[in-house]
């Protein structure tokens, strides 16, 4: 069987609505240093590198070329990925698991304040015949999938106004917290409309952070590097990308991702086996399909267990204790990686006010948005 | 260490053309579906699927791999897009080599795709916003600059003359008029090259590939597979990529060093010592005729500023000791920019099962590499592939 | 079981060619659309002031004590060592030139009636080969030469927006 491989160190900024005063290297330079120190390694110790981003969120064409300086990689094995920063844990995994490398670094990072017309370019994500002109803001696919969802599931509007609650209030107790806030299911419900049956305060606002993990292969752990979290078990999928022939009750790409990422865990029962839980929660409703298509709920309970307070940082079953996206904000392909930081201050015990209790594995999912059918899921072990 | 041994084991292509009338997706299609049937597989045979394309400002679409998937047989797959700029082609099997690598998958289908000629009123114009934003955007810039500036840099260094790079224009494109894809395959002379418009000095009309849509794509598989699926794989001896800074008008752009240390790596992992004696046949990037040149010298295929000899002295044509881009390269088989890198993968698949037709090169080839070039002259991509 | 092997002489290739004609005549169905993608970048400290000393009409350059480089465009940590830089250092705004190109062609293929003359200029004060690219202007493109000295030429103090820009073009010294 491959190598086991760990996360030894992981670099963050605090995740705000807008950054001004640093530019993207910056910002990156600044989780970098962080995730180095933990590792106790430098950069040039480091065997490969997995930016992941995407040209039109960067406003570059080519946008990897800014990618290795800000990192210490220069000359070094360095390749972009376009996808979520789950993608990229995946892909450092596979890379240290050919023995090629000893040690990988995964990057990912949103300077979403600095994109004027995201929902221009959200529209470009569509497809340019069939589905852009139909619309300026693609984010009515949140609304239909929510409306099909609801139906097949019976998940009801305030169930999906309670995510919106919980994750908000989880937020006002973690530093990283950009949105926390208490809200009622009578705010969210009575808040502006957005695309029926989806309101504007069960969107995700997007924020700016950037985020840096240090991974490593257990027969070469740097002596002075943080105690190891264990990659349990790594899956990624895709859906039909046409919205005429996805499925929209179900999200197939979040379920086949995690049961690849189960199989190699050897986890059977994710509800019992896995302590907490940091999932794609960019739309209140996306929280309770991804929690049923990662098996954590049966189809039909998510809603009713959230409902019930099952899924707080004291539940049974930990979701977003961080506070998510809805707390802390979209992070465009970087909030995949936020999520597996927020797990990993978790497993060490170092997640303060939002620490769940005896938490040994976790699982990050993450989604990368509309239009897309692309999900990544990772599980932790400490 | 035993690592694992991927090959690969089928390749399919569309033809190169200026403006295909299929669209991103067919065209990742025909590829893919060609590539299948090469070795009889389908697509419940593959375990998983990597995407290569270049700038999303060509197809005219955001996160365009996500669109892509379909076409490119990903959806219920794990699926994922690689990205090093022109780089991208001879990343895209390194990427799938390391998924089979890894243990994870046996077979991965590797697919790459580019229309440019949806991007108007010129593909050009993706390439517009490469440059640094705050820095170096409002200059005004177009691509042609930087190839020219680091043309120029070149033959002043060594004392290269225009005669000597059009000589590898003349040599690709008239290697191409056997490759059945081709766009721009044509028997041509020195002189026709130097006299054809300058576009941005040294650089001259028929030193350029053109733009191009298209398609190629591979299926990778483990060595128990592979032995399976057929008895002629080809397997994927070494891989090596680096990136150098963005900072490009600090470095002495006269060499590649950022193919060099590409080529270190991969050729530490195949073995490879002595590359000149070595290797029987190279596939080095040639978007533009002084780039072939180059990428010889990062490539340690002969020594620094020597590679126009080469050309010079018929070495490198198809019946010569090394024949470099037998295919007739970019700048003859055409540029669809991620497609054209693993174009170069797939011919020396071809060359080493001896089945490039016309294009095949004599004697027995054991040993070739194929190399690309990506970002503003940052990106070494290369792979080293063995019968 | 060993399979047949079929080789790339087995396939007809796909992919249908149009021509020009086709495509400019509507022969063939297309649809346009252009992306409305609008950014404001943050400049961050390093190159927020290089634009402010731009306007200023001086060039400015960070220093790595570790590796002793001078560098332009200034930035806040060293690529190389990967240390924090230490101080802002005001540079000449002469130089030479490393490289150069003439180019008679717009990025869309259109000819331009006077060549632009694109230039990597290594900048007196930063470290050696420390460049950036700018434009020749000014003198016979036929003169321009690598090795070449040049000097900056300033928009006047007035007209300076904080932009690269805001040095018209080098010209010979």
């Amino acid at each position: 069987m491959p190598r086991r491989v760990a996360i030894i160190g992981v670099g963050a900024t605090v995740p705000r609505p807008v950054t001004p005063e640093l530019s993207y290297r910056e910002l990156i330079h600044e989780a970098a240093v962080r995730a180095y120190e933990e590792a106790g390694v430098e950069p040039r110790e480091i065997g490969t590198f997995m930016p992941c981003t995407e040209d039109f969120y960067e406003g570059i064409s080519i946008s990897d070329e800014y990618s290795n300086d800000q990192l210490g990689a220069v000359l070094k094995p360095v390749h972009t990925i376009g996808g979520d920063g789950i993608h990229g844990i995946a892909t450092a995994y596979m890379q240290i698991a050919t023995g090629l490398f000893d040690t990988a670094v995964v990057e990912a990072h949103s300077k979403a304040s600095n994109v004027l017309t995201p929902h221009h370019i959200m529209n470009y994500a569509m497809d340019p015949v069939l589905n852009r002109p139909l619309g300026e803001n693609p984010l009515y696919v949140a609304g239909l999938e929510m409306s099909r969802f609801m139906h097949e599931s019976g998940a009801t509007s305030e169930e999906c106004a309670w995510v919106v609650v919980k994750n908000r209030r989880n937020a006002l107790s973690n530093p990283n917290g950009a949105f926390g806030a208490k809200v009622t299911v009578h705010d969210v419900l009575s808040g502006p409309a957005a695309f029926c049956p989806l309101g504007a305060l069960e969107m995700a606002p997007p924020s700016d952070a950037a985020f840096v993990v240090v991974l490593a292969a257990e027969d070469r752990l740097p002596a002075r590097a943080a105690s190891p979290v264990w990659i349990r078990g790594v899956g990624w999928s895709n859906d039909s990308p046409t919205l005429e022939t996805r499925s929209w009750a179900r999200a197939l790409y979040a379920e086949a991702a995690a049961q690849r990422a189960y199989r190699m865990a050897g986890i059977r029962n994710p509800a019992r086996d896995i302590d907490c839980f940091e999932i794609d929660d960019t739309f209140s409703y996306k929280e309770l399909q991804h929690l049923e298509a990662l098996g954590i709920c049966d189809r039909g309970e998510a809603g009713k267990r959230t409902a019930r307070g099952e899924t707080e940082i004291d539940g049974a079953t930990p979701v977003n204790a961080s506070g998510g996206s809805l707390g802390c904000g979209h992070m465009l392909d970087a909030t995949g990686l936020f999520r597996t930081v927020e797990c990993v201050r978790q497993l060490r015990g170092e997640a303060g006010q939002v620490q769940v209790k005896d938490a040994k594995t976790a699982l990050a999912f993450g989604w990368r948005g509309v239009p897309t059918t692309s999900g990544a899921c990772v599980v932790l072990g400490a | 260490m035993g690592m694992r041994r991927v090959a690969v084991i089928g390749a399919g292509m569309t033809r190169f053309v200026r403006r295909a009338k299929e669209t991103p997706k067919e065209l990742s299609f025909e590829a893919t579906r060609m590539a299948l049937d090469s070795c009889e597989m389908t697509r419940d045979d593959i375990d998983c699927v990597v995407h290569g394309t270049a700038p999303d400002a060509f197809d005219g679409v955001h996160m365009k791999a996500e669109y892509l998937c379909d076409g490119s047989g990903g959806v219920g797959k794990p699926y994922t897009r690689n990205y090093v700029g022109g780089g991208t082609g001879v990343f895209a099997p390194i990427q799938g080599w390391y998924h089979i690598a890894s243990g994870m998958f046996d077979t991965c289908l590797v697919v790459c795709e580019e229309k440019m000629s949806s991007c108007q009123p010129h593909p050009q114009g993706a390439f517009l916003t490469i440059f640094d934003h705050t820095t170096e955007r409002a200059l005004g810039p177009n691509l042609l600059w930087i190839f020219a500036l680091e043309m120029n840099r070149y033959m002043q260094t060594h004392g290269i003359t225009l005669e000597e790079i059009a000589a590898v224009s003349v040599q690709n494109k008239g290697n191409a008029l056997d490759h059945p894809c081709a766009q721009l395959g044509k028997k041509t002379t020195v002189k026709e090259v130097l006299e054809s418009e300058v576009l941005a000095w040294p650089v001259h009309r028929e030193m350029v590939s053109p733009t191009s849509d298209g398609a190629v794509a591979l299926v990778l598989a483990s060595e128990e597979v592979a032995r399976r699926a057929t008895p002629k794989p080809v397997w994927i001896d070494g891989v090596g990529w680096t990136l150098d800074t963005a900072y490009w008008c600090t470095r002495d752009l006269y060499y590649p060093r950022y193919v060099e240390t590409a080529a270190r790596m991969a050729y530490d992992m195949a073995g490879i010592t002595e590359p000149d004696r070595q290797i029987d046949i190279a596939e080095p990037y040639d978007p533009f005729a002084y780039k072939m040149l180059h990428h010889m010298e990062g490539l340690m295929l002969c020594g620094k500023g020597q590679a126009p000899k080469l050309v010079a002295d018929g070495v490198t044509a198809r019946h010569g000791r090394l024949p470099c881009c037998p295919s007739g390269g970019l700048l003859g088989v055409g540029n669809p920019i991620a497609a054209a890198g693993l174009m170069k993968i797939a011919e020396l698949f071809w060359q080493l099962r001896g089945e490039a037709g016309k294009r095949q090169v004599p004697g027995t080839p054991r040993k070739g590499v194929a190399q690309a070039w990506g970002d503003l002259m940052q990106v070494g991509t290369v792979v080293v592939m063995g019968a | 079981m060993a399979k047949r092997v079929r080789s790339m002489q087995d396939f007809d290739f796909r992919g249908t060619a149009l021509s020009a004609d086709e495509f400019s005549k509507g022969k063939v169905i297309t649809t346009t659309g252009e992306p409305h993608a609008e950014y404001a970048w943050d400049c961050g400290p390093a190159i927020s002031r290089y634009l402010e000393e731009l306007r200023n009409g001086r060039l400015i350059a960070r220093w790595c004590k570790r590796c002793n480089r001078t560098m332009l465009p200034p930035r806040m940590f060293c690529e190389l060592c990967w240390c924090p830089t230490t101080e802002w250092r005001f540079v000449r705004d002469t130089g030479i030139v490393n490289t150069f190109s003439l180019c008679n062609i717009t990025w869309d293929m259109k000819p331009l009636k006077t060549p632009q003359i694109p230039a990597v200029i290594e900048i007196d004060g930063a470290s050696a080969g420390m460049g950036i690219m700018h434009l020749i202007g000014g003198c016979d493109p036929r003169k321009v030469r690598i090795g070449m000295k040049v000097k900056a030429v300033w928009k006047p103090a007035a007209e300076r927006e904080g932009a690269i820009t805001d040095i018209l073009h080098f010209t010979p010294a």
